[in-house]
């Protein structure tokens, strides 16, 4: 005999379903309240700004008067302090993955590393400004350049480099590296032929997250010491800056409405270089993939 | 088996891994162009053993040894001696097929191109790739991804790559475990047509794949509880037709382990 009875089951088989309904409906609701919130937000920014988004407002500088303001300095200011951040800290981000990885000892030490950068990527953005502006821009002078601004946003995302990359080497099989050993590979021949190109994708799935983290950072940019008024654009690296967020904030909170304007309209330009920067992550990201998956 | 120079001899070798023996005093002489089979029960230390002979288990935190393992009467433990060049001499063929995600030729060229191969690559390829069995089924594909071959095919094709760096030993971890009868066989025929070539040492769970392909037999199992001992080593017919130790034959009849 069954452990439960015919209409007992058939009972409890209706509970199940009902369950199973009420679960299915709850999960739907919180899928369209995030979506509904987004669509709002989208929908709000774009009625403001849309009117704005066109070829003179991104080639523009600021001005005092709201229709003729641009944001060409930000736009630049965003850019260079991203691509360099993003720069830095995929180098440095992989190299201390590939160490914590492949050579370091299991040891005490290691793990205590280990934590803290778990830790560091926790820790408000306000505090790398702080530690941005004692040791970029004072202690080594670079004054508060796109230089600062970069190696600044760089300490910010270099823990979710470093954790993501550690994920990705950590999912490479041993059998391929003890497969590169065998054939007398050295260690770094095996790391950089067999480990880090599996390792890639990973990789840049961390490096999308970090960029996009820094494209909308401006607290710690604000301590460092970034202009909110700059007409002019970055010219180098040691040049000074301002970068959207930024621009956007000072924009908001001016009284007149044509900088409320300009302010979704920088808004827009934000998300679509966000967009693209996270797109052409993901056709490199897929274009990895395949090569390795075959 | 005094007449030739054997190719690897091991001494009295212990093993550890921590604070656990798991090999104890294991003495054997391996001779050159022949294929010398390492039987036992799950656990006995097969794998352990083979990989002492190209230094794979370096890569274990927690593995020691003592005693020594000589090969061409080079001690592969002694100070100085790099593993990636006993590497490079001893190629090693894994249980589970490991292709690298590359294509079929990338993965023949990687063991050349890493040890700084310059001549005709494309021939060399070719001709490992041949010697493996393999060359009819992938010449038309080499660009493609070895990852698109069948397990049998991958196997050979490790064993392929393996060819490419013209070691003098191979050593083979259970090659077979994870292919079909038909496959088997392939590698099998395979195996004692590079022993003309190539020494190659072999680990295997199949007392008929023993029997079959190899000239010399060694028995590891477990005394007591963890440490295992060679039981006995002779020629394969001797091992399989009168087993000097009861132990020995216990096993290959199937009446243990
Ligand atoms: N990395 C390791 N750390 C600790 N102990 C290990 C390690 N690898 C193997 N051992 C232990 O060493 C002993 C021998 O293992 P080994 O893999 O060499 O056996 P084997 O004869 O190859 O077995 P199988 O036929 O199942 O592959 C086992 O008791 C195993 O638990
Ligand atoms: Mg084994």
């Amino acid at each position: 005999m069954a452990i439960i009875s015919q209409g007992e089951f058939r009972r409890r088989m209706n509970r199940r379903k009902v369950e199973g309904h009420i679960f299915h409906a709850l999960c739907l609701v919180a899928v369209l309240i995030g979506l509904a919130m987004l669509g709002a937000l989208l929908f709000n920014i774009l009625s403001d700004g849309l009117t704005r988004v066109n070829w003179s407002f991104i080639t523009s500088f600021p001005s005092r008067h709201p229709e003729q303001a641009g944001i060409q300095a930000a736009l630049l200011g965003s850019i260079y302090v991203v691509a360099l951040a993003g720069a830095l800290a995929f180098t440095f981000g992989v190299g201390a993955a590939i160490y914590l990885e492949e050579y370091a000892a299991r040891n005490w030490f290691a793990k205590i590393i280990q934590i803290n950068i778990s830790n560091l990527a926790g820790v408000p953005s306000i505090v790398y400004g702080i530690l941005g502006l004692e040791i970029f821009v004072r202690y080594l002078a670079l004054g508060k350049s796109v230089m600062a601004g970069g190696l600044t946003l760089a300490l910010l995302v270099l823990p979710i480099v470093i954790i993501a990359a550690e994920e990705a080497i950590r999912a490479v099989p041993s059998s391929i590296r003890e497969g590169g050993y065998a054939l007398g590979a050295t260690r770094w021949q095996a790391i950089w032929h067999l480990v880090l190109p599996q390792a890639f994708p990973g990789i840049l799935t961390g490096v999308i997250l970090a960029v996009s983290r820094a494209i909308g950072e401006t607290a710690p940019l604000i301590v460092m010491g970034a202009l909110t008024f700059v007409p002019f654009a970055p010219d180098g690296p040691m040049s000074r800056f301002t970068v959207l967020p930024i621009q956007i904030f000072n924009w908001v909170s001016r009284p007149q409405e044509g900088f409320h304007e300009a302010a979704a309209a920088g808004i827009i330009v934000l998300l679509v270089l966000l967009l693209t920067m996270n797109a052409l992550a993901v056709i490199l990201r897929n274009k990895f993939q395949r090569r390795t998956e075959g | 088996m005094a007449a030739v120079e054997p190719i690897i001899r091991t001494r009295d070798l212990n093993v550890y891994y921590g604070p656990t023996m798991v090999i104890n005093g294991v003495t054997m002489d391996m001779e050159p162009n022949r294929i010398t089979a390492i039987i036992g029960p799950s656990g006995s230390g097969k794998s352990t053993l083979l990989r002492c002979f190209n230094r794979m288990n370096d890569l274990i935190p927690t593995f020691r040894l003592t005693g020594e393992v000589l090969f061409d009467g080079q001690n592969l433990y002694a100070s100085g001696v790099d593993p990636t060049e006993i590497r490079y001499q001893i190629g090693m063929v894994f249980q589970r097929p490991n292709p690298f995600p590359k294509s079929i030729f990338d993965n023949v060229a990687f063991g050349p191109r890493v040890n700084g191969f310059k001549g005709d690559l494309p021939g060399l390829v070719e001709q490992s790739i041949r010697r493996a069995a393999l060359w009819d089924e992938v010449k038309d594909r080499l660009k493609e991804s070895a990852l698109s071959l069948s397990g049998g095919q991958q196997q050979r094709l490790c064993i392929a790559r393996a060819l490419a760096v013209e070691p003098r030993v191979i050593l083979m971890d259970e090659p077979c475990s994870a292919l079909d009868p038909i496959s088997t066989l392939a590698i099998e025929e395979l195996m004692r047509e590079l022993s003309r070539q190539y020494s190659i040492v072999i680990v295997t769970h199949n007392m008929q794949q023993a029997a079959r392909v190899s000239d010399f037999t060694a028995f590891l199992t477990p005394q007591g509880d963890k440490t295992s001992e060679l039981i006995e080593y002779g020629e394969t017919r001797q091992i399989f037709t009168t087993p000097k130790d009861e132990r020995t034959e216990a096993y290959i009849t199937g009446r243990f382990g």
